[in-house]
């Protein structure tokens, strides 16, 4: 039985905020972004999620996956850098919350 | 045939006044250390070669494969793109797409190419493990796969950068893209001035892994002469 796909929840320009959440198990969504805000930079596609399949589980629906860009000075509270460089990091939708309004 | 390494405070001298020198005997294949998994994969590879589920020369020509993907792959993609607007246009639209349309095979691959310009300078990291996009990269340098560069390039990328002799102006954003799902990136470095009339094949010398992964530029295009004849 196909599973049906389901559509993005966010879109490009939007501000998301990635779950400052610790599950056990598998993932892919670095420690270092865990709780902090960006924004999507793209829809990168669905796709199978790793926390699934890392345990042979059914990795069906495919899960929309991101580019959320989050600034250095984000992460960093001591980042030396200009406070203009960015980190782009790939993380599905799951991890993601609603924080500001899409960009017109 | 790697060139053994001189640190200067042993040799103050040349090779050829004539005494031997003290060199640290490099050990054979045979007697380097035998890790736990490096046992394993040999005892799998005999037991199914022995099972005849794998025969010896299926083995030999993926490394063979292997062995022939390099740099030059990612370079021909971006000499191309660079000479080319509509590939260029293929290249921002679908990049995989662009890869195997000039007949390379990346066919697991989800590629997207950053590209530099005066004011982004991109660099690309897997911080979880060592994604690379090795079918136009050839295999990662061990660098790329160490916890110090895995973990440093986000937090203090400029310095990193300038560890490669990239120093980047302050007006200038650093972006660093961490490759944690299924999307692999190459950089596409800007063009050097005065090679407009180049060749793509003369372009692409101009173009290293280096500075696809993002830690430094094309190279100078003084130091890359064209071919004689």
């Amino acid at each position: 039985m196909a599973v049906p796909s389901q559509d993005p929840k966010f879109e490009p320009g939007e501000t998301v905020r990635i779950r400052n959440a610790y599950p056990i198990g598998h993932c892919r969504t670095p420690f270092y972004i865990r709780g902090l805000s960006g924004k999507v930079e793209r829809i990168c596609g669905h796709f199978p999620n790793p926390e699934e399949l890392a345990y042979g589980r059914d990795s069906q629906p495919a899960l929309p996956l991101y580019r959320v860009r989050i600034c250095m000075t984000e992460i960093w509270s001591d980042y030396s850098g200009p406070s203009q460089d960015t980190v782009e990091v790939e993380v599905f939708e799951h991890w993601l919350e609603h924080v500001g309004h899409p960009n017109p | 045939m790697t060139d053994h390494h001189h640190s200067p405070d042993q040799h103050d001298h040349k090779h050829t006044d004539g005494h031997p020198h003290r060199h640290p005997n490099q050990p054979d294949e045979e007697d380097g250390h035998l890790t736990e998994f490096r046992l394993m994969e040999i005892a799998l590879r005999e037991i199914l070669i022995e099972k005849q589920v794998i025969a010896q020369h299926e083995l030999h020509d993926i490394y063979q494969k292997m062995d022939h993907r390099g740099p030059h792959n990612g370079a021909r993609m971006i000499a191309r793109a660079w000479s080319d607007p509509s590939y260029l246009d293929l290249v921002r639209r679908d990049a995989t797409e662009a890869a195997k349309s000039i007949g390379l095979e990346p066919t697991w691959l989800n590629l997207i190419v950053v590209e530099n310009e005066p004011r982004i300078h991109n660099v690309v990291v897997c911080t979880l493990c060592s994604c690379y996009p090795w079918p136009l990269l050839g295999l990662p340098p061990d660098w790329y796969k160490s916890r110090a560069y895995r973990s440093d390039i986000v937090r203090k990328p400029r310095e990193i950068l300038k560890g490669f002799g990239t120093n980047l102006p302050d007006d200038v954003e650093v972006r660093v893209h961490d490759s944690s799902a299924d999307m692999r990136y190459l950089v596409m470095p800007m063009r050097p001035n005065g090679t407009e009339d180049w060749t793509e094949e003369h372009l692409a010398r101009l173009i290293t892994r280096d500075s696809m992964i993002g830690v430094t530029t094309a190279l100078d295009p003084a130091d890359v002469p064209p071919d004689n004849g």
